[in-house]
């Protein structure tokens, strides 16, 4: 018998991924480092769901502890339990448990940024009304330090009712040790005391909550009493009498809305903790701030916004371009492997044109969108896209909106689907709703290859004083799209969506470095939402579209192709015979297109797009366009016969002499301009329409967005055709 | 004096605000409440909306909100 090899682990190398034992809510002010740390404690360990019923995203982790593991659910920031937008209201629900299927939480870590103790604290003494398991964990310290603030963290843990309190640098992990220890015992933690800041709403709610009998907890009661209207305040004023709660309201609030004396008496208690527990030691003048200071003046702070606004823009295309190329050069690569593998016939041309193509055609978009993304959330993380609303402010109101819309906008242009996500921090609905009808005006890097071909093949390359001529256009196509998006966010909020004007109260935060992994996480996480989202929909697109074209196919086509290559094997050889077979072989491809559904779509809708100035062949590539507006120079490129590889330069020479029977060309001036600006105008991308829906949780907003930007393309696009060609 | 009347880099105490008025309960949740004491830091093209300061956290805040806030102005003694 052989003797048995035994290798001996040490003990305390053994790590034990173990199961979560209790879950505790991440919360804080918005800019405090909140996400930071939670990624600091979380690690990769996470997952990232949603919520149901909500589209804000659900970002939870484990945090393994010595003895034990702890589910951390990381929440929107907020400033209080009111709840104004669509991301504070999800955190308020799920701190007070009425989320389904997420379960109300065993104890709360709440995150106080120590350069922002005035706000912080005002959360912190709404949450400790909770009356559950707390611990703090205060960040920025050195940040804090470094600007004169002198915080007696023994002072203000003696304010809190004793709550510890553990200052953490997130960005460095000092403190962090300490801080687990104090997460490991949490659920053990005894409640804290609540703050004598209002002890009049303080014994009223415990009274109420007594005479509701465990119906209703205190909590709950607080809530109802504050924000009157809501289900809570209902279930209230059955429980003890409308008339009583009636009253009670009046005794506490008089006249004033509830929120504004709460704000005031929690305000004030935050005050005389401050008062006490923190020192501001005179600021020292420095050169850094000074220089921040400057550029937070208006004009050059504008200045600023413009230059910062056009050099991402600039980043975008030019790095994302190369990449863009190696991605289309990769996919034809791999098409020419697979056709040559397998016989020609409908598995080839499926994995070709629709599989490959299809995947081709969502990742195509991964370089432009991760770049723009990489720059807003760093933009974001450092404080600037705040400011941006802040200076654009103005622009907005003009249109009814506020500075708040700015930053959705700003993203549509590379794609509309996260903007219309970035919209959830608009704290009206009517608003939310005018900004996300808008957005997909804006040019997204979808619409630029249709742009590019179309502008390449009919403005000519001349200058006109300084510019160029082509790059006008282009620029006249962005503005279209602005002018077209805000025009349709002022009637909007004038008829359907009318409503009092937004309000514009904005937490400015100072600038900040942004923090590495922070960065990359969210990066991580919108890319794949991204692609969960789009690129399902753009991949089911491009294999519909596939089959549109490619069904039914014609017997005879084959037939004659194959009659006609072995008459020209007889009358031609070498170079000539492979441009004859090539073009013959375009020619079949063509008139398979024409036979297809697609095709024969296009014939059934030409005579509505015949006042257009469009063909069959026009028709079809934008009926073709309508689920995805990418694919419509591919289609094009078939059915106009360029081959496979629809070269810039071949279809550009085609698309100029393509003609009526009559002989007269059908690419005119007024007829292009048409096409460009349905193009920039209609809503040909079934991935917006899904996410408008998801949003809006409703069929009725994406239904009137296709509805109306089809028919004021369509009557775009006629108007500059028939005035045009009168001329 | 209402807010709207600072001049950039004044300092003032918050004395009375209309709470009634739209949005302005909104900046009071901020931290905009009777007593505090907040700086005109800066403001975008035009003078709307400005950027004040309370307790080192900047808020911004249209001139039609900071209309609500009745204040009296603090003379800086350097």
């Amino acid at each position: 018998m052989s003797e048995v090899q035994t290798t001996y682990v040490p003990v305390e190398n053994i790590t034990i991924n173990r199961r979560a034992s209790a879950t505790i809510a991440v919360i804080g002010n918005p800019n405090s480092g909140k996400s930071t740390l939670f990624n600091r404690l979380t690690g990769l360990r996470q997952t990232t769901g949603n919520y149901p019923g909500v589209t804000v995203e659900k970002h939870s982790g484990t945090v393994q502890l010595n003895d034990s593991a702890l589910e951390l659910v990381d929440l929107p920031g907020i400033y209080c339990l009111g709840g104004f937008s669509a991301d504070e209201r999800i955190a308020v629900d799920v701190i007070l448990g009425r989320v389904a299927g997420t379960p109300s939480p065993d104890g709360l870590l709440v995150v106080l940024d120590a350069t922002h103790l005035y706000q912080g604290l005002y959360l912190l003494q709404q949450l400790m009304e909770m009356q559950l398991p707390m611990v703090v964990a205060m960040t920025m310290t050195d940040v804090a330090t470094s600007s004169g603030i002198d915080i007696s963290i023994e002072v203000l843990q003696r304010h809190l009712g004793g709550i510890k309190i553990y200052p953490v640098v997130a960005t460095t992990g000092r403190g962090l040790d300490h801080l687990k220890t104090a997460l490991e015992t949490i659920t053990a933690a005894a409640h804290p005391d609540i703050p004598e800041s209002w002890p009049e709403l303080s014994s009223t709610a415990n009274e109420l909550a007594n005479r509701c009998e465990g119906q209703l907890p205190r909590i709950d009661v607080i809530q109802a009493l504050i924000h009157p209207g809501g289900k809570r305040a209902e279930r209230l004023e059955q429980l003890v009498g409308g008339e009583v709660i009636e009253s009670v309201r009046e005794n506490l609030f008089g006249e004033e809305p509830p929120q504004a004396c709460e704000a005031r008496h929690r305000y004030r208690w935050v005050h005389g903790v401050l008062q006490e527990s923190q020192h501001q030691a005179p600021l020292i003048e420095r050169f850094g701030s000074r220089g921040i200071r400057w550029l937070n003046q208006p004009w050059p702070a504008t200045v600023l916004f413009f230059a910062v606004m056009a050099l991402v823009f600039q980043a975008v295309f030019s790095w994302a371009t190369p990449m863009m190329e190696a991605i289309d050069l990769g996919a034809s690569f791999l098409s020419d492997q697979v056709s040559g593998v397998l016989p020609a016939g409908a598995l080839s041309s499926f994995l070709t044109d629709g599989v490959i193509a299809g995947v081709g055609s969502v990742i195509i978009f991964l370089p432009q969108i991760l770049i723009l993304f990489l720059f807003i959330i760093i933009l974001e993380d450092s404080g600037f896209l705040a400011r941006a609303a802040f200076l654009m402010d103005r622009v907005m109101r003009t249109v009814g909106l506020s500075g708040q819309s700015v930053i959705p906008m700003l993203s549509s242009f590379a794609c509309a689907v996260p903007a219309i996500m970035a919209t959830r921090v608009i704290p009206n609905r009517r608003d939310r709703i005018a900004t996300i009808l808008a957005a997909p005006f804006m040019t997204c890097s979808a619409r630029l290859p249709v742009y590019a071909l179309l502008i390449a093949a009919f403005v000519p390359d001349q200058s006109v004083g300084w510019f160029n001529l082509q790059g006008l256009v282009l620029l006249g196509l962005y503005l279209l799209g602005i002018v077209g998006g805000l025009v349709t966010a002022w009637i909007m909020k004038r008829s359907a969506l009318r409503g009092p004007k937004p309000h514009f109260a904005l937490a400015l935060p100072e600038f900040r470095r942004p923090n590495l992994q922070t960065v990359l996480i969210k990066l991580y996480d919108r890319a794949r939402i991204f692609l969960k989202r789009a690129g399902t929909v753009i991949f089911a697109v491009a294999i519909i579209v596939w089959a549109l074209a490619y069904f039914p196919r014609s017997e005879v086509i084959p037939a004659d192709l194959q009659a006609a290559v072995t008459q020209a094997e007889a009358n031609y050889n070498g170079d000539r015979l492979e441009q004859a077979i090539l073009r013959l072989e375009n020619e079949a491809a063509a008139a398979q297109l024409e036979q297809s559904f697609l095709g024969r779509a296009g014939k059934m809708v030409e005579p509505v797009f015949l006042p257009l100035g469009w063909d069959w062949r026009v028709s079809a590539a934008v009926i073709a366009g309508f689920p995805a507006r990418e694919v419509v120079v591919a289609v094009m490129g078939t059915i106009y016969a360029v081959g496979e590889e629809a070269e810039e330069a071949s279809l550009t020479a085609k698309l100029r002499s393509a003609s009526w029977p009559d002989g007269s060309p059908i690419f005119t001036v007024p007829m292009v301009l048409g096409l460009l600006l349905f193009y920039a105008w209609c809503l040909q991308c079934a991935a917006t329409i899904a996410t408008i829906r998801r949003e809006t949780n409703s069929w009725r907003w994406p239904l009137f967005a296709w509805t109306y930007m089809t028919v004021i393309g369509y009557t775009g696009a006629l108007l500059i055709y028939q005035l045009g060609s009168m001329a | 004096m209402t807010l709207r009347e600072l001049s950039p880099g004044q300092s003032a105490r918050i004395d009375e605000i209309d709470a009634r008025q739209p949005g302005v309960v909104r900046l009071m949740v901020l931290g905009l409440i009777e007593g505090a004491e907040v700086q005109y830091e800066n403001s975008a093209i035009g003078g709307d909306p400005m950027e004040v300061s309370v307790h080192g956290a900047a808020i911004s805040i249209r001139k039609q909100q900071a209309g609500c806030f009745r204040i009296s102005p603090i003379t800086q003694n350097v």
